[in-house]
């Protein structure tokens, strides 16, 4: 602050000395620095820059000055408190950033608290693994089709060529749908004409009956069967079954398909191969094996392998060229048009990857045997 | 079909490198998959020996052991010092077992001998304080089948049946291996050593000597007289006759170790042989006591209510669709599935007929399924015995009786009937390459197909094909393209991907269903699978009254269990079950869902037609089918026992409510853009205060939602208060629009009200919530957020309490727009149900 004006120089003023200035400048600055909390910066604004501040009061002298000297002086004043302000502003941020770290800090938790008060879902292994494959079909350009579970039995066995003295009919395998009005083990009982599917192969013979070729479906689904529910048998269980109807297409091109299908579901390396085999609605007809995905048939591992039980190769399924009695019965011209057809079984698949030992644990609906599953497979 | 190896390769000259794996292997490849190899388990010096010795010695540990000395024959050694008795030429062994004395004939295995029982080989060791020269035998150890010693020991040989030193790998026939061979049902003539042969000399290009042609066949009139009088069920019938057989002799040991081998017992030698003929060759035959014949032999159907007693003295009685041998007494045998216990080879048998004969083989599968009755010889007549084998199987057992019961061939022979020839079949020759996709030329189909019996002849660019009379598989072109591929090999078909010309991708209905599966799981629910069979029992449980519709069920002829007489209705009872099954294993929190088909007949049940196979069904035809079968919509069902929210650190738990169930699958409707109304209902299984149904627009109800009645939680054994629902997503997927609503809104400013209404407790709020929205352009949404009933209001009313958003699509509302909209909805409120502002 300068003294009184009691000896005026209209040239010398002190506190707009430069020597002064610099003195208040660097008094305020130190201040500044030496300022730890917000509450200390806000006492330093105020002596160092409020109204009566050094600063403050010596720019009040400035009118004081002759004109010719106004112009430095303000200059010099002006200089020197934006140094000031821009040395609180920063210290200002500073100090709010630590205030504001140590106010976070203060609140920290203990993150290893568990997070589970939602219940989590989860989607039946069984589900995903059907879309899993209709996935990979319809990456080839393939449909997924679907028909129902109770089925007519002309669909279910006579369109598949399993005439009607095949022993696949008989009570032993199949569920019959009881006829109305007949006593449920008595005569005519099975003359419904309508069972529980038995494979998905009726919703082949309804897509050659619905669709032109070319036709390339793929028929995930339950089927039943009469077996009584024990750890490797159930009387429900899930088919896929693939057809494909066009011009030219042979055994090479289910082996193809197969392979392909395979790889998609068991890796790059998954191989198959063909065994001759029966089926009435496929002609020629084969099993098909996957290489077994656990030893790979390496002679080294393949004798004590337990998956495969010392085989290399792992049953997969039944495939063959579709049987022209087939292809006729669903009104496809076989002098221009043939076919492959191919199933296996979903149960399996899921069992044996997961070394699920008992299938009933896929219907009792124990939700650990679904939870680890996820969404996912 | 069980083939000793031995007996295959008496058939067929096998190159001697050939090992047994090696033969399955082949075989499989052709067809005949190997289902196992049988015995061939031991190997190394297994020898006869006889006890000369024995010194029980007590041990320390309590047991008793025997330290023997026994005579090995050419495997003695010189002396054995330490062995009990005298120190004669001989070898030490120690045993354990009990059951044997001074004298017996044992089976020992000497140091060398490999049991695969055991899976070690056997050497000469110290135990018990002495060197045990080998280990005397059990059945279990040999790998033979338990028999009355297998408990009390080791084997001991019956008294002269052998001497010490023989070689008892050939004794006991453990060298032999079979073959279990898996015959699918089109390779009928495989099941007889004389077609597996035939395969095994096509998959190893070697010469074939059919069996069949080795037999001499009777010739001249004056066999049994034969009466056939159903040609259609018996195309061809044959008798030959043997007299003065001795049926008491023994069946010779290789006769009786081939069939023991082939999987069946020796019994007696007329049977054995008559089992070795149809093994043999394939062909089933019967022996008549002729004694006790009287009269013609007659091939007719049986008269309804007549009678037999079969083989295994079971009295049958039949009907018209049986066909049977007959004579004057009346009914002597049931066709090709077995003989009758009236003219039966007894010991004072002298004179035999001899019959073999070829059946229709529907008869034959209808007759042994409906007696109940499979047997060796049905199971091969009912897929297809070669019908021009009849006389060659009945001169064969001829021949065998003869050789081995001393019996004599009877000149003259019966034979009614003729064979028919497969009929031929043509194709292209190069059917089989482009049907297989493998290079299979037409001379090696030609060369195939004849070596396997057919007649071929090449026209050009096509073959006319006769099959033989043993392949009744071979009807079709492409039946031929297999059988090339056989032999051209499954392996050698190439791996092409097939160009499909372009999909749609999954159909609505499945991408829908797929959507409807990710919200559930992604609403905390695990999804089951459950079985759908179902009784009265469980709909009981349910509490459903006697007049529900979901009462009515597609109902087995057949089913596992008498409890579960048809299919379900409702996916709530496997939903329930399992739910029980998880809280009976100590599970408090389960949330559950289904989506799965039910089952409901349709109002008056047709049968479904049977069409023929000929031609693809008409149109009307094809809908006649779908009409008959119940309606089988997709469901959604859910269950939820326990906390939805789990208690926390952070907050207190809230338990699964009605309202959860109905949140769920009012978010299934969401995600598929469906708009579903909500009213109370009253319906079983539900709490009757406490189930909403949802409604489509057209006022379909497409399920319910709420809270299990408290009386079928308890009944199921679930604890508190269950939330349950179930709705048809078929109904749903089929209200789905093609496409989602469009977005749209406004970028304007938005005012906030809220309002509390009390209004009689019996207004659904959900009335009251549409009505405000309803009362003016300008409300974007209204959202309930507090019920509130108590001292504030008045008995019987309760407050409820919405917050409005308002906005308008074009300007920023003014103070009056605002009021105008707030005291519209304040208006419609009250006019519309006495509701007053609090």
């Amino acid at each position: 602050m300068s003294a009184p004006n009691s000896d005026y120089d209209p040239v010398e003023v002190t506190p707009l000395h430069p020597d002064e200035i610099a003195r208040v400048t660097s008094e305020a600055l130190q201040a500044v620095t030496a300022a730890t909390t917000l509450a200390e910066v806000k006492q330093v604004r105020i002596d160092h820059t409020g109204d009566r501040s050094p600063l403050a009061l010596a720019n009040r002298e400035i009118g004081a000055l002759p004109p010719q000297a106004r112009k430095e002086a303000g200059q010099r004043i002006g200089q020197a408190r934006g140094e000031v302000a821009q040395a609180l502003a920063t210290r200002t941020e500073e100090l709010e950033a630590v205030e504001s770290a140590a106010r976070l800090l203060a609140e920290t938790v203990d993150v290893t608290l568990p997070t589970d008060r939602e219940v989590v879902g989860a989607r039946h292994p069984i589900t995903t693994i059907q879309e899993l494959v209709a996935d990979v079909f319809v990456a080839m350009g393939w449909e997924v089709a679907e028909g129902p579970e109770v089925e007519a039995e002309w669909l279910n066995f006579d369109a598949m060529n399993l005439g009607p003295d095949h022993p696949a009919r008989t009570m032993q395998d199949t569920f019959w749908v009881a006829s109305s009005g007949a006593a449920a083990d008595g005569p005519g009982a099975q003359d419904s004409g309508k069972v529980l599917r038995t494979h998905t192969s009726p919703v082949q013979a309804r897509s050659m009956l619905t669709r032109t070729p070319p036709i390339y479906v793929v028929c995930p689904g339950r089927v039943y069967r009469t077996d009584e529910a024990d750890a490797t048998h159930m009387p429900v269980f899930h088919q896929v079954e693939g057809l494909a109807i066009d011009e030219g297409l042979s055994m090479a091109h289910l082996k193809g398909t197969l392979d392909h299908f395979a790889r998609a579901i068991y890796g790059d390396t998954m191989t198959t191969r063909f065994r001759p085999s029966y089926f009435p609605f496929t002609e020629p007809s084969a099993e098909v094996d996957l290489l077994c995905y656990v030893c790979h048939n390496e002679p080294s591992a393949v004798a004590s392998c337990r998956t495969c039980g010392g085989e290399g190769w792992i049953e997969w399924g039944g495939c063959g060229v579709v049987n022209p009695r087939v292809l006729v019965a669903c009104g496809v011209d076989p002098e221009r048009y043939s076919g492959f057809a191919f199933g296996m079984g979903l149960d399996r698949t899921v069992t044996s990857r997961y070394d699920i030992a008992d299938l009933r644990d896929l219907w009792d609906g124990d939700v650990r045997f679904t939870e680890p599953f996820g969404v996912g497979l | 079909m069980k083939v000793p190896v031995e007996w295959l390769k008496s058939l067929v000259e096998l190159p001697a490198e050939v090992t047994t794996a090696q033969l399955a292997d082949r075989l499989t490849m052709y067809d005949l998959k190997l289902e196992e190899i049988i015995g061939g388990g031991v190997s190394g010096p297994l020898t006869v020996g006889r006890v000369l010795a024995i010194s029980p010695e007590q041990q320390k540990n309590g047991k008793t052991i025997n330290w023997c000395r026994v005579d090995l024959g050419a495997q003695n050694v010189d002396s054995v010092p330490d062995a009990p008795g005298d120190d004669v030429a001989s070898r030490g062994i120690v045993c354990g077992a009990h059951n044997f004395a001074v004298g017996d004939l044992v089976v020992v295995a000497l140091p060398g001998t490999y049991l695969a029982a055991l899976d070690f080989e056997i050497g000469s060791r110290k135990t018990y304080g002495h060197v045990s020269d080998g280990m005397i035998c059990s059945t279990t150890e040999l790998g033979l089948p338990d028999d009355a010693s297998s408990a009390a020991g080791i084997l001991v040989l019956p008294a002269g049946s052998a001497a010490p030193g023989d070689d008892a790998i050939v004794l006991l026939g453990l060298g032999d291996q079979t073959l279990d061979l898996e015959v699918n049902p089109d390779r009928a003539y495989a099941l007889s050593l004389r077609g597996v042969a035939r395969d095994t000399a096509l998959a190893f290009d070697l010469p074939f000597a059919d069996p069949a042609e080795a037999v001499t066949l009777p010739t001249g009139d004056g066999g049994y007289p034969v009466r056939v009088e159903d040609p259609e069920g018996c195309p061809v019938f044959s008798t030959v006759v043997v007299t003065g057989i001795d049926p008491t002799r023994p069946t010779p040991d290789w006769l009786a170790r081939r069939l023991t081998q082939a999987g069946m017992r020796s019994i007696s030698l007329t049977v054995d042989i008559s089992n070795y003929v149809m093994l043999e060759l394939g062909q089933p035959n019967h022996c008549y006591d002729r004694a006790k014949v009287s009269g013609d032999l007659v091939v007719r159907r049986a008269e309804a209510g007549e009678q037999i007693t079969t083989l295994d003295d079971v009295v049958r009685t039949l009907t018209p669709e049986d066909l049977v041998i007959a004579d004057d007494s009346g009914v002597i045998g049931l066709a090709g599935v077995m003989g009758g216990a009236s003219t039966e080879i007894g010991p004072d048998t002298t004179d035999v007929v001899v019959e073999a004969a070829h059946w229709d083989p529907t008869t034959i599968f209808r007759g042994e399924r409906r007696h109940k009755l499979p047997s060796e010889a049905a199971k091969r007549y009912e897929r297809g015995v070669d019908p021009a084998l009849t006389l060659a199987g009945a001169a064969r057992v001829a021949e065998l009786l003869v050789e081995l019961a001393g019996g004599r061939l009877e000149p003259g022979v019966t034979h009614v009937g003729t064979v028919r020839a497969p009929a031929p079949v043509t194709f292209a020759v190069d059917l089989p390459a482009r049907i297989s996709g493998v290079d299979i030329t037409p001379e090696l189909t030609q060369d195939v197909l004849e070596r396997n019996g057919c007649v071929v002849e090449r026209d050009g660019a096509t073959f006319v094909v006769s099959p033989p009379t043993w392949r009744f598989d071979l009807n079709d072109p492409y039946d031929f393209v297999e059988e090339a591929l056989r032999s051209a090999g499954y392996e050698n078909v190439p791996s092409v991907l097939p160009t499909p010309t372009g999909g749609r991708g999954l159909s609505r209905e499945q991408e829908l269903r797929r959507r409807v599966g990710h919200v559930l799981a992604g609403a905390g629910l695990t999804e089951v699978t459950t079985l759908p069979f179902v009784g009265p029992a469980h709909l009981d449980r349910l509490g459903l009254a006697p007049t529900d519709e979901r009462r009515r069920q597609v109902l087995l002829a057949n089913p596992l269990s008498r409890e579960e007489p048809g299919l379900t209705t409702t996916l709530l009872v496997g939903l329930l079950r399992a739910a029980s099954l998880n809280v009976g294993r100590g599970h408090d929190v389960v949330q559950i869902s289904e989506v799965g088909r039910v089952f409901l007949p349709a109002a008056d049940e047709v049968a479904a037609p049977i069409y023929g196979v000929d031609a693809r069904p008409t149109a009307e035809q094809l809908a006649a089918l779908d009409a008959a079968l119940p309606y089988q919509p997709h469901h959604v069902g859910l269950v939820l026992v326990g906390e939805r929210e789990r208690t926390g650190w952070d907050g207190p738990g809230r338990p699964a409510a009605w309202s959860d169930a109905v949140a769920v699958l009012r978010r299934v409707a969401q995600v598929l853009h469906v708009e579903v109304a909500v009213r109370a209902a009253q319906v079983a299984p539900y709490h009757p205060g406490r189930c909403a149904e949802l409604v489509l627009a057209d006022g379909t109800v497409v399920g319910h939602a709420g809270e299990l009645h408290p009386a079928v939680a308890a009944e199921h054994g679930l604890p508190g208060r269950v939330g349950v629902g179930e709705i048809d997503l078929d109904l749903m997927l089929a209200a789905a629009p093609p496409i989602g609503p469009k977005p749209s809104f406004s970028t304007f400013p938005v005012a906030k009200e809220d309002l509390a209404f009390v209004v009689d407790e019996a207004v659904p709020a959900e009335s009251v919530r549409s009505a405000l929205a309803a009362a003016s352009d300008l409300v974007e949404s209204v959202r309930l957020f507090d019920v509130y009933t108590g001292d504030q209001v008045p008995q019987g009313r309760r407050s409820l309490a919405f917050s409005l958003r308002l906005r308008a699509p074009d300007r920023t509302l003014t103070d009056a727009d605002i009021k105008a909209a707030r005291d519209a909805a304040v208006r419609a409120a009250e006019t519309e149900f006495s509701a007053t502002l609090r």
